[in-house]
């Protein structure tokens, strides 16, 4: 289970740094679903088969979004001349991520070791939780009832979405 | 460990992609691989070595379930990103309707 999940996280990996070199934007989209495709299949590696239903719905979507966006304008990345500002920017970035991969390695020291997790939390949501929301599914019993508040927000932040969405596309820009 | 580390490179892969990418739609892709790395990694600290999916049989007690924490979780966040996205996605349309160009450094030289 170890090695499928690694070699599909790897797949991804390879997607992703694809995706950011590429010099045509659709190939890069299209590299983008490569991540989220590969995530779907960890999911249901992970045994989270609800994750793995929103995930594929939710990547089509926004890679149907995407595509739209670059379909409707310049497709080409723009030609990049070597400037001293790119090399300043890929410096930040690898001194931030030597950071930052110090800063993970003391903290994934005090995460179980994988598939050995311990339900401290979840212990109390598992025993009965079958009867006490009437729901088989755990997952839809700790979100719809458990959670229910953080559920309700999540629709109102869909809502605020939508209605962002709708305005910044409708209002008319200044020539 | 090692799908721990591999998911952290994915995140940092998305945070490289942010700094040193100008162009405005590799930006946008970039935050959703970061998005999807936490995804993966909330995934993997719920799952248990032989456990079975989160739903309860009666006829057949299972004792063993992955965590239906982190699931539910990230079933929150993964809707939320997608609103991000669609979001970033509309504010970029409109920025190229103005000014032409997915490139940051010149919308940043134009100013309007």
């Amino acid at each position: 289970m170890e090695t499928a999940i690694s070699i599909i996280t790897g797949l991804m990996i390879l997607g992703a740094l694809y995706a950011i070199h590429a010099k045509d934007l659709l190939s890069a989209v299209i590299a983008c679903g490569i991540v989220g495709y590969g995530l779907v299949i960890c999911f249901l590696l992970l045994r989270a088969p609800d994750l793995a239903i929103v995930q594929i719905v939710v990547e089509t979507i926004s890679l149907i979004i995407m595509v739209a966006v670059v379909l409707d304008s310049s497709r080409e990345e723009p030609y990049s001349k070597t400037d001293p500002q790119g090399y300043v920017n890929a410096v930040t970035a690898l001194i931030i991520i030597v950071t930052l991969f110090y800063v993970f390695r003391s903290a994934v020291s005090v995460l179980d070791p994988f598939g050995e997790t311990t339900l401290r939390m979840a212990a109390p949501y598992i025993e009965g939780a079958a009867e006490k929301t009437g729901s088989a599914n755990l997952v839809t019993g700790v979100l719809f009832d458990f959670r229910g508040y953080d559920t309700l927000g999540e629709a109102t932040v869909l809502v605020t979405a939508v209605l962002g969405v709708l305005t910044i596309l409708r209002i008319k820009g200044k020539k | 460990m090692i799908p721990y580390y591999l998911c952290f490179i994915l995140f940092l892969v998305g945070l490289y992609g942010i700094i040193t990418r100008r162009n405005l739609v590799k930006i946008a892709i970039s935050l959703s691989v970061m998005e999807f790395s936490v995804f993966l990694l909330l995934a993997l600290t719920g799952y248990r070595e032989g456990g079975v999916a989160p739903i309860v049989d009666p006829t057949d007690p299972v004792k063993v379930y992955v965590d239906p924490l982190p699931q539910a979780m990230v079933l929150t966040a993964i809707v939320i990103g997608l609103a991000t996205t669609a979001m970033i996605m509309a504010v970029i349309i409109r920025i190229y309707r103005k000014y032409g160009t997915f490139d940051i450094r010149e919308i940043k030289n134009l100013r309007g």
